[in-house]
């Protein structure tokens, strides 16, 4: 008997769906429903009105992911599933409320400088800090503001896009969206 | 728009009784409430559509995979909203476990009215995601068309499953005009029909070199129509065959090759051909847990090809070293035609002997009770005996299913109704209706049991007036006798609430005249035979017959649950002894 390799690696699918009421619930309710672990899920609309685009984060076994993306595939308003190398471009967004006394406010806007990261806004004793990165970066950026103290964090899902100039909606779009499925009658 | 029919103004609800005629729609099984409404009045006039007024809403959905089953088209389903809608939950949920393709519609409040806890407003969308294959919520009367055209065929092509409609009262009540589509925008759903030629190439290359290979049928083919496709590649290459508990039937029990049927309750040749195997050719089958017991230990030594038309399925519970995506009917015809060309087949003589021995040593039998009593088993081969192979049953859920599967006469694919994956209690009266409403002419038979029984017998009176004349037998051994057994085996005999007490409480010929049957009943092994002709030549009302039977009759060979294949039992603390380990 031949069993299947198990290695847990992390992985970033790029799925295009139908922009139809519901489709989000059966993504999510699929994922809980079979298992499935999932680290983050960010949706949103792509340069097509009628589609839009989920990027997921999974970190599984090769043959578990496997079975999510053909689960996934089942779903009749999934058009597409794509796995994004681990080169592409991978970005989160977060939103920080940093305590800071007024002594400690230069040392905290030059760590933001340093990640190209924006005050967007400042109290007597507070900065709000909005960056956006690799989850590496923010995460580097995250420890050197923790010991100032963090009051509040909020958290964007990943978005990614491969390199280069291939772009898979553009696929989706020429090589299934139009190619239709006759009727029974 | 020059893509579509139209056929002027219509309300929702005619466009809605059009468009199931226009998908081919010719029996409805439902019952109206108010959300639905609307769409009462134009089926009211309809030529084409027979509507069956069921007694509650699960027996409309088990109605519908009957015909469904029987007829190879897609069953439909009508029901109102709210708690309409939810008695539909359970049929649903096994057609999707079963694959059966149907088409569930439901009457939804208003659309101003959702989302604000309306009378009879239930999220039935939202409570069948998981459980339909897809489904719709139409809430403007221009959209119906569409959705039934798009319903009718995502249920019935791929892996066949059901699929839910539920249309707005206000969408039902509005005027549009009527647009039948010529084309579906599915973009996302493209099912995989035709084999990759690779796959089977080296699927034809494992199989020459095998020299212990089973081909496991599933009930796949069975949905594929591929039987005389598998009695064509089974005897060009000898390769022994089980069928699965979907599949009986679709390739013929008394062939020679037949091993029988694997699994928990599975003959002894059959379980025993699968764990000695080196090479399961799987067939529309998908590896369910009744069947490889525990994953670890089934089927060690073997290589798997795995053919199915989902490809889910494929290495979802057991690794597939060849996957095949496509129909099985394809797949099958490839198979034999690469054999064939190549001349290669394998040479499984000893395998074959092997098999045959022991399906000879451990056939599926069972004792006759020694105190007069009527033994089930016997009762439901005679039954099939009396009746013939070219007729339907249909049975509930429990040990007359797993007596019915092995001692009913399984020659024609497609004769053989009941709930595998879910296991519904209550399936057998409505499912045999539906069957008898898409098959007239045949002999429908039921084999229930007086737990499964009391669960949707009102259906008889639908069949009563609606004059479908199924015949039902209970197999009355006064209790819930799969638990029961179980109680018997793993809990000391503590009979915790499985005495259903079915000692003439119901009276089950008295129910029966009750709703308009005719009652028979069988207490003695004489009257097993001319009860079954009575019922047989009674053709224009169905007919209830009770077989009184023994409490403590036990479905074997079983393989306890969590336990591997190989700890079969051919009876209680009974195990097969299993020569040439050698092979």
């Amino acid at each position: 008997m031949t069993t299947p390799p198990t290695v847990i690696s992390t992985h970033t699918l790029s799925v295009l769906v139908e922009n139809k009421p519901g489709v989000l619930a059966r993504v999510a309710s699929l994922i809980s429903r079979r298992g499935f672990n999932i680290e983050s899920l960010a949706v949103g609309p792509t340069e097509y009105p009628h589609m839009s685009r989920m990027t997921l984060v999974v970190r599984l076994e090769d043959h578990v992911l496997e079975q999510l993306t053909k689960q996934l595939n089942k779903l009749i308003e999934v058009l597409k599933i794509v796995e994004l190398v681990p080169g592409a471009v991978r970005r989160e967004l977060i939103l920080v409320k940093v305590r800071v006394e007024p002594d400690h406010r230069g040392q905290v806007l030059e760590i933001i400088q340093l990640f190209g990261a924006k005050a967007v806004d400042v109290t007597a004793d507070s900065i709000t800090v909005e960056a956006t990165g690799s989850p590496e970066k923010l995460d580097a950026l995250l420890k050197l503001l923790e010991p100032f103290g963090l009051r509040e964090l909020v958290q964007s899902g990943l978005v990614a896009v491969g390199r280069g100039s291939r772009s898979i909606t553009d696929r989706t779009q020429r090589g299934e969206r139009f190619k239709q499925v006759r009727a029974a009658v | 728009m020059p893509d579509t029919d139209t056929a002027g103004e219509l309300t929702g609800a005619q466009s809605l009784v059009k468009s199931l005629e226009q998908a081919g729609a010719d029996t409805v099984f439902g019952i109206p409430g108010g959300a639905i409404l609307p769409a009462y009045d134009p089926l009211y006039d309809s030529e084409h559509v027979r509507h069956i007024l069921v007694r509650h809403e699960q027996g409309a959905g088990h109605a519908a995979q009957g015909y469904a089953m029987v007829t190879g088209k897609v069953g439909v389903c009508l029901a109102t909203s709210g708690p309409g809608a939810t008695n539909l939950v359970t049929p649903i949920a096994d057609a999707h476990m079963d694959s059966v393709p149907i088409v569930a519609i439901t009457g939804q409040v208003a659309s101003p009215a959702i989302g604000t806890d309306a009378f009879q407003e239930a999220d039935i969308r939202g409570i069948t995601m998981p459980i339909t294959k897809h489904n719709f919520l139409v809430t403007k009367a221009a959209d119906i068309p569409a959705a039934i055209a798009s319903a009718f065929h995502i249920a019935g092509t791929g892996r066949p499953g059901p699929v839910l409609v539920d249309i707005s009262k206000d969408a039902l009540q509005a005027s549009c005009a009527f647009n039948w589509p010529k084309h579906l925008d599915l973009p996302g759903y493209r099912p995989v029909t035709k084999p990759h030629g690779k796959q089977v190439r080296e699927a034809a290359r494992l199989i020459s070199a095998a020299k212990r290979p089973v081909l496991y049928v599933g009930g796949g083919v069975f949905k594929s129509r591929a039987d005389k496709q598998l009695r064509e590649l089974a005897e060009l290459t000898g390769i022994p065959v089980v069928t699965t508990l979907m599949a009986l039937g679709c390739f013929p029990a008394s062939h020679p090759q037949n091993m029988g049927m694997p699994g928990m309750h599975g003959a002894v040749s059959a379980v025993g051909a699968l764990q000695r195997s080196d090479l399961l050719i799987t067939l529309g089958a998908r590896f369910d847990d009744r069947v490889t017991g525990q994953l670890s230990s089934f089927a060690p030594q073997a290589l798997v090809i795995h053919a199915d038309i989902d490809p889910a399925e494929i290495s979802k519970n057991r690794y597939a070293d060849v996957p095949i995506v496509g129909d099985c009917k394809e797949i099958i015809a490839e198979l034999t035609s690469q054999l064939r060309a190549s001349g290669q087949l394998p040479e499984i003589g000893d395998w074959a002997r092997y098999l045959t021995e022991l399906k000879r040593r451990y056939p599926t039998g069972y004792d006759q009770p020694d105190n007069g009593t009527l033994s089930p088993q016997h009762v439901i081969q005679r039954i099939g005996e009396l009746t013939g192979p070219d007729s339907y049953y249909a049975s509930g859920v429990g040990q007359h299913q797993m007596w019915a599967a092995h001692f009913l006469p399984w020659e024609l694919p497609g004769r053989w109704l009941n709930s595998g994956g879910l296991g519904t209690m209550g399936y057998c009266v409505p499912a045999a209706m539906g069957a008898k409403v898409g098959q007239p002419d045949k002999v429908v038979w039921g084999i229930d049991g007086d737990g499964c029984f009391q669960m949707t017998n009102q259906e008889l009176v639908t069949c009563a007036l609606e004059r479908i004349p199924i015949k039902i037998a209970v197999i009355n051994n006064q209790s819930l006798g799969m638990v029961r057994q179980w109680q018997t085996l793993f809990y000391q005999g503590r009979y915790s609430n499985t005495d259903l007490k079915t000692n003439r409480i119901p009276d089950f010929p008295k129910l029966a005249e009750a709703m308009g049957c005719v009652g028979l009943r069988a207490e003695e092994p004489d009257d097993v035979d001319s009860v079954i002709e009575k019922a047989l030549s009674i053709n224009d009302v169905p007919v209830v017959v009770e077989f009184v039977v023994h409490k403590d009759a036990m479905v074997w060979p079983m393989v306890a649950a969590g336990t591997g294949n190989d700890e079969i039992k051919v009876a209680r603390d009974m195990a097969p002894v299993w020569d040439g380990e050698a092979l």
